[in-house]
């Protein structure tokens, strides 16, 4: 029996080698000095050529920061984080910034087609867009000819600034500000890039637009921004993809994402995160404390996110929707996955405020080797979301005996129209099931696969076709070793 | 192993299997005490035996299910000892069993199931792999020679099955796979005779000379529509009586009580 947990030891320990994006790209970087200060949230700015009233917004949040306590009430377990000890900013160098993909450094186009990300326009999917951010900066944006053609603006944020400086200044920060929590801040003072993305009135976007960030260099932080705005009538549907190379220090990932949807437009935000989670002893791996909300102003309007969650040490996540305009629908679909010694408290919040507002969660939540996983929801329907509906599904899965799984959903019902459901579900992956599939000769690994998989099926639907196959092989490839 | 046996191995073994004195723990309470039973290709033995005689427990031994210990004995599947192998090398090899209580997978589909399970066979006996269109056209193949209806393929694997459907989607399962072996545990459990008439007819379907059937029940009634060509009782961890069809009739008259009180 002795050896049996040791051979299963090894194997888990095999497994966590086995994060294939964990190469690393040996390019010349531009990178500040090492440490936060007002001279480095000056230095961003200038670099940027960003406007006045934007850098004076960075040091309002910069001078802020410190004020604030790290929030403390996630159920995750970490040092101290040592800001001084992190660079804020690091770009390739590859010169001017390229103006086209020929002029894209060849090293960083190899990059992401390894990653499986070719940028090559006639490589592509078709029908996908895609920004690919490289550590502080994107680097190049597909398709943006075709997306011009009906008024589409998708861009770095950085580009954004420079060509529509009075739409960012309208949005940025108008649904998460800057002091709205200690990681939000610290982005708000220091972030390099991310996407921009406005989509014009009445408007259906032709394709997949998508963001791929990469984390490349050492001990850099990415703090990325992203903006979303779909104008009346319109819809768009946005998806981002997150690697990171295998380092023995954890890195911090403190991004914000913004969703604006006005009258009858629609917004559908996926994720699939696979940030390096660590070794299988719980060395290195990403922070990823990221703040990500949507607003549904407009009547009638609906912001959907969806997330693939398999990567990172520590995941601290809770995308929301503000369900302000009247009849606006909110939804959550979550699949978060921690293996080993990977830890995440994820959830939504709900906020119900104008009348008729409707909200689903749908959380998978799967826990293996000695992982610790949280579902933290909030539902808060106002006095005046009359007629508001929720209905809440989370549902766990345990594989092995040495992982956890909490769930912690807070409702808070202020009118007495209102309908809150709530159920949840806690399993442990049953040896039947693995047996059963076994004996039809499907391998432990890839029973474990299957079974999950199908588990999850509910939120895999929810992605776009492209990438639900990608998700459902990473699905077997983050429990890779779970069962020994 | 001695050069004989190893080229009975090589060629076309006599049985298709062999279980020589086998004995069997679960939680260190042995349950198998002895068993030997020898199938030749082509043949049906039924094993019948009361509750908790170790039906179940063989199936399970056989086709490699965790908790269950081998303390002494031996099982030869074609010629060679499986004992050591995996469970899905041994499905590999042609074993199937066809479940008591075939298990629920909520959230995939059966289609997706038997691709998956027909490919991870097919791989095991280096055959070519198949795509979706390709697996989808012989498993509706299957079921059209089965009469089992296609509203089975897009549900779940056995999720909200009824026990009639359980049954025929493992029969199907056995048709897809097309086994050297199959162990058939309690097949007519929870059946009533319309179903139990239509799994029977699926299972003799799949009848033929290089394919062996083991089919464990509990009740005679199985037997009419499965007729075996040799009927083995299990009482308290061994086979105590061997016979032709015949026996059966016999149990289904006398009952178990001679054996029970035999054996001890």
């Amino acid at each position: 029996m002795a050896a049996n947990v040791e051979t299963a030891e090894q194997v888990r320990a095999i497994a966590a080698e086995k994060y294939k994006y964990g190469f690393i790209t040996d390019i010349e970087s531009d990178t500040a000095p090492k440490g936060l200060s007002e001279d480095i949230v000056r230095l961003i700015s200038r670099k940027k050529e960003e406007p006045e009233w934007l850098l004076a917004w960075r040091l309002k949040a910069f001078r802020h920061w410190p004020t604030m306590a790290e929030p403390t009430w996630a159920n995750v377990d970490f040092p101290a984080i040592d800001y001084q000890d992190a660079y804020y900013y690091s770009a390739p160098k590859s010169g001017s910034k390229p103006k086209s993909l020929d002029e894209v450094d060849p090293e960083l186009l190899r990059t992401y087609e390894k990653l499986g990300i070719p940028l090559k326009e006639q490589e592509l999917l078709a029908g996908v867009a895609v920004d690919a951010v490289f550590d502080s900066v994107s680097v190049a944006t597909t398709f943006k000819g075709k997306l011009e053609e009906k008024g589409i603006i998708f861009c770095s944020m950085s580009e954004a600034v420079q060509k529509h400086p009075a739409l960012v200044q309208k949005y940025l920060g108008s649904v998460v500000p800057a002091g709205d929590n200690k990681h939000a801040c610290l982005n708000s003072a220091v972030f390099t890039d991310g996407s921009f993305v406005y989509i014009p009135k009445g408007v259906r976007c032709p394709m997949e637009l998508s963001t791929y960030f990469r984390i490349n260099a050492a001990n850099t932080g990415q703090f990325e921004r992203t903006l979303i705005i779909a104008d009346a009538g319109s819809y768009v549907s946005y998806l981002e993809g997150c690697t990171a190379p295998m380092r023995d220090e954890n890195q911090l990932h403190a991004a914000v994402v913004e969703l604006i949807a006005l009258d009858d437009a629609e917004i559908k935000y996926s994720t699939v995160q696979n940030w390096y989670p660590g070794d299988a002893e719980g060395r290195g791996g990403i922070y990823n404390f990221v703040t990500k909300r949507g607003a549904c102003r407009g009547v009638n309007s609906k912001i959907s996110w969806t997330q693939v969650e398999t990567g990172s040490a520590i995941t601290w996540k809770y995308p929301s929707c503000i369900l302000q305009g009247d009849n606006s629908v909110g939804e959550f679909y979550s699949i978060a996955i921690t293996n080993n010694r990977q830890q995440a408290d994820t959830g939504t919040k709900m906020i119900h405020l104008g009348r008729n507002t409707r909200s689903r969660i749908v959380s998978k939540g799967i826990s293996a080797g000695r992982a610790q996983q949280t579902y933290r929801g909030l539902v808060r329907i106002s006095a005046k979301a009359a007629g508001a509906r929720n209905h809440t599904q989370c549902d766990s899965l345990l594989i092995g005996d040495a992982c956890g799984a909490h769930t912690v959903p807070y409702i808070e019902s202020k009118n007495r129209s209102a309908t809150v459901e709530h159920e949840a579900t806690t399993s442990k992956i049953s040896e039947d099931q693995l047996f059963y599939c076994r004996q039809r000769g499907i391998s432990q690994e890839d029973a474990v696969a299957l079974v999950v998989n199908g588990f999850c099926r509910e939120v895999l639907q929810q992605l776009p076709m492209e990438f639900a196959v990608e998700a459902q092989k990473l699905v077997g490839i983050s429990l890779e070793g779970s069962v020994g | 192993m001695t050069g004989k046996s190893a080229k009975k191995s090589q060629g076309k073994a006599k049985y298709m299997l062999e279980i020589k004195n086998l004995h069997a723990t679960v939680d260190g309470k042995e349950i198998l005490r002895g068993v030997d039973l020898s199938i030749a290709p082509g043949e049906v033995h039924a094993i019948m035996g009361p509750n908790g005689s170790g039906k179940s427990t063989l199936a399970y031994v056989m086709t490699g299910r965790e908790g269950y210990q081998v303390t002494e004995g031996e099982i030869l599947f074609k010629g060679r000892d499986i004992l050591a192998m995996s469970p899905e090398v041994r499905a590999g090899e042609g074993l199937f069993l066809a479940f008591q209580y075939p298990v629920e997978i909520p959230g995939v589909p059966n289609t997706t199931f038997l691709k998956e399970a027909l490919n991870a066979v097919r791989q095991y006996r280096g055959e070519p792999l198949l795509d979706a269109m390709q697996s989808l056209r012989l498993v509706r193949q299957k079921m059209k020679e089965l009469g089992v209806t296609e509203e089975l393929l897009k549900r779940a694997v056995n999720t909200g099955f009824s026990g009639g459907e359980k049954k025929r989607n493992e029969v199907l399962q056995m048709a897809v796979l097309e086994p050297a072996l199959a162990v058939l545990d309690e097949t007519d459990s929870g059946l009533d005779i319309d179903a139990l008439k239509t799994v029977a007819d699926g299972v003799n379907a799949l009848r033929g000379p290089d394919r062996s059937m083991l089919v464990i029940t509990h009740y005679q009634r199985l037997l009419d529509y499965i007729v075996p060509d040799h009927v083995h009782v299990l009482a308290q961890g061994r086979v105590v009586r061997s016979g032709g069809k015949e026996l059966a009739l016999e149990l289904e008259r006398d009952g178990y009580a001679a054996f029970t009180g035999a054996a001890a």
